[in-house]
């Protein structure tokens, strides 16, 4: 995996250098918290409700063992004995104690991480497919490219000051895994009708309290031009966004505000004018972290003991079922480890699950480990006939859950019970509706379901892109839960329709079975998916199950 | 409607540890929401926030929370508040478990 630079090592030991001080001179009064606020959110350092919080950032969703073990050793040392996984694919631990936090930060950087949110209105950590390098259907790693991104942007000088943050998603294959349609700018690898590889490129992507999907600017754009052309977004962007109202400035909002056939021609306007002064440079770089993340070395190995035990085992073949997914090397597979056993926090992991995880990876799995943006945690390659052995040691540590891609499989942010921002929980709708439907078994036969939830309309639970999306509000002192149908974060990403008035804390579990419950009984097949079939019969069914009849009048 | 000035309390967050203090009657910072001094006087709570805003090397974040007489002393009145005073719901973490006992 890419490995730190001596420029990256001395400007993290600098960091914390400087951030140890910052923290000493808040402490005996020198700094007021006014002036040490925003240094603390530089290195990921909130306050939420009940305690401290610290962010750490996980760079395209990867970590190796000896990481994972010194964040399990954070964990235990300065935190409660576990942390959370997030969508952003980082990792935040919700109780670490000011006076603490410049020695966790020396702890991080001894295994080259940090907590530097690179906050301000820049060009934020690139996001990538979680299952990169991996993938069958992956046409090039996309690593290489969100890091070679990074270099770019870094202090780049035209790019501090964007009218707002900037976030980039890319994904190596034409399936869509990162949600790169809510992004800034989301890329794409496609292959054009000579099969050469390249981007399709989509602007003006973004969740939060005005939704959008980001149009497409170029359906192909030659690998080669990559760098050139994100810059001429970014330069159009800079001039046209909007200063003057921050729920204005993301460049959703410009795109909107522009016109998508006027976005495209002034980008493809100034992208000519800015290619001839790309010499190849770029591309140099490119192939030097092209090595870093070199593919490891695949075993050659029979895979036959995969088989039999598949065919003898059903808990096994459960897990295999839900949990594998296919890996571009036919005798290796993907596994999916999910964080969400039914009634436990999603994205949580201890300390203990956390070495374990390190040590399967060490062991199984070429020592790569990666954050999936659905809060589960993913051995990218491991060969066929070590399988049983990594299921069972999962299944003893309660990593063993079959049920990746399921109702259960629920991606929640913190909500009220950990984020000043929430105006409702929403960890708790989880883990009920994670146990309520494995109480009547239903789960399997639902099949494909994505439920995501927010605590609030900043949407950091990705709300919006599910096939279930629940908002958390506070309406007139109680807390109150917004449905959505019909979301969906892929290639085909689309914002769900709210379904009309919103449910109490008590009444979403139902509610939410009722809809499914409207869904068993309309669709044509077992096959057909709950997306399937709200997108063939739309809202209406769905409305009259969770209002009866006479609701359907308020919810219009 | 004539506007009448909701009883407070004054809250905030301890500067180290990051805990959930109220500000009592005779000045301390309790973990304790029903030891708070409930303020029903506007003019009198801007004061008390001003004194606690002052004490930058013991609590950060100070502001004033809606709050109402109960039998044991001020309780909170809005949700978010009274998850303030106990920790998450998804753990026994925070006050309701370091209090217990
Ligand atoms: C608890 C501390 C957190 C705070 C203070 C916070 C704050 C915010 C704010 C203010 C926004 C809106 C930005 C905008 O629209 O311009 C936002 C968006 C977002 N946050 Fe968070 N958030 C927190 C935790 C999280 C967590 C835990 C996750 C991952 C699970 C997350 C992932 C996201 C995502 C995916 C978005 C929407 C992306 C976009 O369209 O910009 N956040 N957050
Ligand atoms: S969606 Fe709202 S409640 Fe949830 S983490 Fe983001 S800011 Fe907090």
């Amino acid at each position: 995996m890419y490995s730190y630079s001596d420029f990256d090592e001395a400007f993290v030991r600098a960091r914390v250098a400087q951030f140890t001080d910052q923290v000493e001179r808040r402490l005996d009064g020198s700094l007021t918290e006014d002036e040490f606020r925003p240094l603390r959110l530089m290195n990921g350092l909130y306050l939420q409700l009940h305690a401290y919080m610290l962010r750490i950032a996980i760079p395209y969703g990867t970590v190796n063992p000896g990481q994972m073990r010194q964040l399990a050793m954070i964990a235990d040392t300065w935190d409660k004995g576990y942390g959370h996984f997030t969508t952003r694919q980082n990792i935040q631990l919700n109780w670490p104690k000011l006076p603490d936090v410049p020695a966790i930060l020396q702890a991080l950087a001894d295994v080259e991480m940090h907590a530097i949110q690179t906050s301000g209105n820049c060009v934020r950590n690139v996001t990538a497919d979680h299952f990169a390098g991996a993938a069958a259907d992956e046409i090039a790693d996309p690593r290489p490219y969100a890091e070679l991104l990074r270099q770019w942007s870094t202090d780049h000088p035209e790019f501090q000051f964007l009218p707002r943050k900037f976030k980039i998603a890319i994904t190596g294959s034409p399936n869509d895994r990162a949600v790169t349609r809510a992004h800034d700018i989301g890329l794409r690898m496609v292959r054009d009708a000579a099969g050469e590889p390249g981007f399709e490129v989509m602007v003006g992507g973004g969740l939060g309290r005005t939704p959008m999907i980001g149009i497409t600017v170029r359906e192909f754009l030659p690998e080669a031009d990559l760098l050139p052309y994100v810059e001429a977004v970014l330069s159009v962007y800079n001039t046209l966004g909007r200063r003057d109202n921050k729920y204005k400035a993301r460049i959703k909002i410009t795109v909107h505000e522009t016109g998508a056939e006027e976005i495209t021609r002034m980008v493809e306007e100034r992208f000519a004018e800015l290619r001839p002064a790309f010499g190849g440079a770029d591309q140099a770089l490119l192939d030097d972290i092209r090595a870093a993340f070199a593919p490891p070395a695949f075993r050659n190995a029979p895979v036959d003991g995969f088989d039999a035990f598949y065919k003898a085992d059903p808990a096994f073949r459960a897990w295999a079922d839900t949990n594998l997914a296919e890996h571009r090397n036919a005798q290796y597979a993907i596994v999916t480890i999910s964080l969400k056993a039914h009634g436990a926090t999603p994205g949580d992991a201890t300390s203990d699950q956390m070495r374990l995880m390190a040590d399967l990876a060490e062991k199984y799995g070429h020592s790569d480990l990666r954050i999936s943006h659905e809060q589960n945690v993913i051995l990218p390659h491991v060969h066929k006939s070590d399988l049983p052995a990594v299921h069972a040691a999962l299944a003893q540590a309660g990593l063993g859950t079959a049920n990746v891609g399921l109702l259960s499989d629920i991606i929640a942010c913190p909500g009220m019970d950990y984020c000043s921002l929430a105006t409702a929980r929403s960890i708790p709708v989880a883990q009920e509706l994670a146990t309520h439907f494995e109480e009547l078994k239903l789960e399997h036969e639902i099949g494909p379901l994505k439920i995501k939830i927010s605590g609030c309309i900043n949407a950091c639970g990705h709300h919006h892109v599910g096939h279930i999306g629940i908002l958390g509000l506070d309406r007139a002192g109680v807390e109150n839960y917004q449905i959505t149908l019909g979301g969906d974060g892929t290639e085909t990403a689309v914002i769900g329709e709210k379904t009309g008035p919103g449910f109490a804390y008590d009444e979403i579990v139902p509610a939410i079975e009722r809809i499914l419950r409207a869904y068993l009984g309309l669709r044509l097949e077992a096959s057909e998916t709950f997306l399937q079939a709200y997108r063939r019969v739309g809202l209406e069914p769905f409305k009259a199950a969770l209002y009866g009849s006479e609701g359907e009048k308020d919810a219009a | 409607m004539s506007r009448r000035f909701t009883p407070k309390v004054v809250t905030a967050n301890r500067l180290r540890e990051g805990d959930v203090v109220y500000l009592t009657a005779d000045d301390r910072w309790s973990p304790l929401h029903h030891e708070a001094e409930l303020i029903d006087d506007e003019a009198h709570a801007q004061m008390r926030l001003l004194h606690a805003a002052a004490q930058k090397l013991v609590v950060v974040g100070a502001y004033l929370a809606d709050a109402k007489a109960g039998a044991q002393g001020p309780e909170p009145t809005h949700f978010r508040e009274a998850f303030r005073t106990r920790g998450p719901s998804n753990y026994n973490h925070g006050k309701q478990a370091d209090l217990a006992g």
